[in-house]
């Protein structure tokens, strides 16, 4: 297996090491607390970006006010799925992720400073402040993600032929929520792969909610990982715990790697914010359990017992994270925002 | 335009409108029912079903998965066997994963069954821009759907209209494709604008479709325009106004179709045409409307028409490009003085 991208950055985070595919022992101590670390620096993230997001929304809230205006779809409570997946890759594998993109961005070792740039509409931004929150792409990581729902998978597929194709080991993890698994591209995503045994790991995030709309009321079956099975390929189903991703993830991309064909994992997570910022949640049912079930102090707290983690380690991360945020933040407000007379400019190549 | 029942002081947001329309219609038509993603206890996420579950139960106002083609096509069906579904697709830039069951079907079984099987299904849609939600979540489109034959497209901008041409499209026996920009609807989350409060029938209210709105007489110059844009007009025009410039606003409210008679008589009369369009500049409303003056009678127009539309780009996400692309006040008001000074 590979380092991951976010210990490559990180020179104190030691490589995990080697595993045989499709082989589950006991995680080493450092890739626990990698898990961990990727878990706290996307939080971190996000409390920032929603510190930002509405620190000038007002008076009242007016979404297309403020330094970072426009909807704004934020991952607290998924991050076990990305940090779980992305450790099994490399920057040279490709994520499509979706309009809730920033734990899969931060988790695959996209450059944290351009990304923000983009979400502040930036010059200096990934997509120099054109495409905002929900189209971030990142040729460095082959990072990207749309905001069409479901519309990530089959892009995913073509950088998973090209891959194929150059006759590398490189692969594709295409990104959806469970909601988006009742699209048509999903399934036509799932047969085609299947078929061309193409190097793709299908990653559904199951966070109960559409919107408004619950799982129950909108899917006919109760587990997306009983649908690969439709199309022929495996599919698991765990729960909201990094090192059960972990664990399904490596399989997965195993068997993607080793030429096998895709798989399916669903993760059954939790969204503990709102869809978007604003949003008032007046039709969920779930919420006062939602925060309990918040996963980065349930597994540091196993880090703890294990001895994994002490204080001193839970304050060292904590803080190396809230300081890499808060340094994007810092350079995504000192950017120039772009030139109104740019504005038709990177239409064509 | 029918007035069934005399007007009132009463005030209501577009959104409101909107709703008591289907509320209204549905109240005496049992086939008529509501469909889409959170349309039931959210309200619809632009306001458009606000109180309807309440009031008439989830047997009528039907929460979707996020399968627009399968739901659409549901509707095509339901409407072919007699029902008057309401079919929501959240924002028009969603079309793309759901167009065939649209242009294909829902707009074409009526002439390909040589008019022995109608489609009275309305198909509504929130569209446009102005506040930073991306090139995906952005886009008017309602050229698109007015270009492609077989659908009825009205796109209110007051909240009267709002209700009129929804009781109109509800009771229509085409496919109508009901296009409600984000900005006109007066919601609590978006830049207040006082365009989206305004008189309201209290009735069964109807406007028929098909027949443009003078929202502002003038004799100097005809701006014809569509939904939010019309509210941009009619500020720019009372701007205008005081330096001695009188602009006549037409607000379309229908593309299809096109009450190209109404614009016509206004650029008779003033000899001069702006158009100011949000949906984007090649190959769409401003062109047509443009073309129908010329085909009718170039000599009409005493200076070149002037078109304010987004020029070819898709929406950036910025706030400084999205403003420099959307036609607003600024770049309206300079194209009335290059028509006036011309
Ligand atoms: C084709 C399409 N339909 C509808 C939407 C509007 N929409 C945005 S997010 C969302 C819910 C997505 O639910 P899910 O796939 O479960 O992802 P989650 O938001 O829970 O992460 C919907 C309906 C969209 N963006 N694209
Ligand atoms: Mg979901």
């Amino acid at each position: 297996m590979t380092t991951p991208a976010y210990a490559r950055e990180q020179a104190q985070t030691p490589a995990p090491p080697a595993r045989q595919a499709g082989e589950t022992p006991d995680l080493d101590v450092s890739v626990r607390v990698g898990l961990y670390e990727t878990m706290v620096l996307s939080r971190a993230y996000e409390e920032a970006i929603l510190r930002e997001y509405h620190a000038d929304k007002g008076p009242g809230f007016d979404i297309g006010k403020g330094l970072v205006p426009g909807e704004m779809h934020l991952s607290a409570g998924q991050e076990p799925v990305a940090a779980g997946v992305c450790a099994h890759l490399t920057s040279d594998d490709a994520v499509t992720a979706t309009h809730r993109p920033h734990h899969f961005a931060v988790a695959h070792g996209v450059d944290l400073g351009k990304m923000t740039a983009e979400i502040f509409g930036r010059e200096t931004g990934l997509g120099r402040g054109r495409g905002g929150h929900m189209h971030l792409f990142d040729p460095a990581t082959h990072f990207s993600c749309s905001g069409i729902i479901a519309e990530g998978y089959p892009p995913a597929l073509g950088q998973a032929f090209a891959f194929q194709r150059r006759g590398t080991d490189r692969i594709a993890v295409a990104v959806t929520g469970e909601g988006a698994a009742n699209q048509g591209a999903f399934h036509e995503s799932l047969n085609l792969a299947a078929r061309w045994s193409l190097p793709v790991v299908f990653v559904v995030e199951d966070n109960d909610w559409a919107i408004s709309v619950p799982r129950s009321a909108s899917t006919a079956i109760t587990s997306n990982a009983a649908r690969a099975s439709a199309y022929g390929i495996p599919g698991e189903r765990v729960e909201n715990d990094v090192e059960a991703v972990y664990d399904a993830a490596n399989r997965a991309v195993a068997r993607a790697r080793a030429g096998q064909g895709p798989s399916l994992l669903e993760v059954h997570t939790v969204r503990l914010w709102g869809h978007f910022e604003g949003d008032a949640q007046g039709y969920r049912t779930d919420l006062a359990e939602a925060a309990a079930r918040d996963p980065i102090p349930a597994y540091e707290q196993s880090l703890r017992a294990d001895g994994a983690l002490d204080d001193a380690g839970v304050a060292r991360i904590k803080e190396a994270a809230g300081s890499r945020v808060e340094q994007a933040i810092e350079l995504a407000k000192q950017s120039p925002t772009p030139d109104p007379a740019s504005a038709t400019s990177y239409v064509f190549a | 335009m029918t007035i069934t029942e005399s007007r009132t002081e009463r005030r209501l947001t577009t959104s409101r409108a909107m709703v008591e329309a289907i509320e209204q219609e549905m109240e005496h038509d049992p086939s008529v029912f509501y469909m889409g993603e959170d349309v039931g206890a959210y309200g619809g996420i632009f306001g458009s079903t606000t109180g309807l579950l309440e009031r008439f139960g989830p047997q009528r106002i039907i929460d979707t998965p996020i399968s627009e083609t399968a739901f659409i096509g549901l509707g095509i069906g339901a409407a072919v066997e007699g029902m008057r579904p309401i079919v929501e697709l959240m924002f028009a830039d969603f079309m793309g994963v759901c167009l065939d069951q649209i242009y294909n079907h829902m707009a074409k079984i009526h002439f390909e069954s040589g008019g022995s099987v109608q489609v009275p299904m309305v198909l509504t849609m929130a569209a446009g821009g102005g506040y930073s939600d991306g090139a995906q979540h952005s886009q008017c489109l309602w050229g698109t759907f007015a270009h492609l034959p077989g659908m009825k497209v009205v796109v209110p901008s007051t909240p009267a209209d709002a209700k009129g041409l929804m009781t109109a499209a509800i009771r229509d026996d085409n496919p109508v494709v009901y296009v409600f920009h984000k900005g006109v609807m007066g919601l609590a989350w978006m830049a207040k604008n006082a365009h989206a409060l305004g008189e309201v029938p209290e009735g069964e209210y109807v406007v028929p479709i098909g027949k443009a709105r003078v929202a502002r007489e003038g004799s100097d110059v005809t701006l014809a325009t569509l939904s939010l844009s019309v509210h941009h007009a009619l500020d720019v025009a009372e701007k205008v106004s005081e330096q001695g410039i009188e602009v006549e606003v037409i607000d379309l409210r229908s593309l299809v179709p096109l009450d190209r008679d109404t614009l016509l008589e206004s650029v008779g009369k003033t000899g001069r045409l702006v158009v100011v369009d949000e949906d984007y500049l090649s190959y769409g409303v401003s062109g047509e409307i443009v073309a129908t003056v010329a085909e009718t009678d170039p000599g009409m127009l005493r200076v070149p028409a002037q078109r304010v539309a987004v020029p070819d780009v898709p929406i950036p996400y910025a706030h400084a490009l999205e403003y420099a692309v959307l036609p607003r006040q600024q770049r309206i008001e300079q194209a009335i003085h290059t028509a006036v000074r011309a």
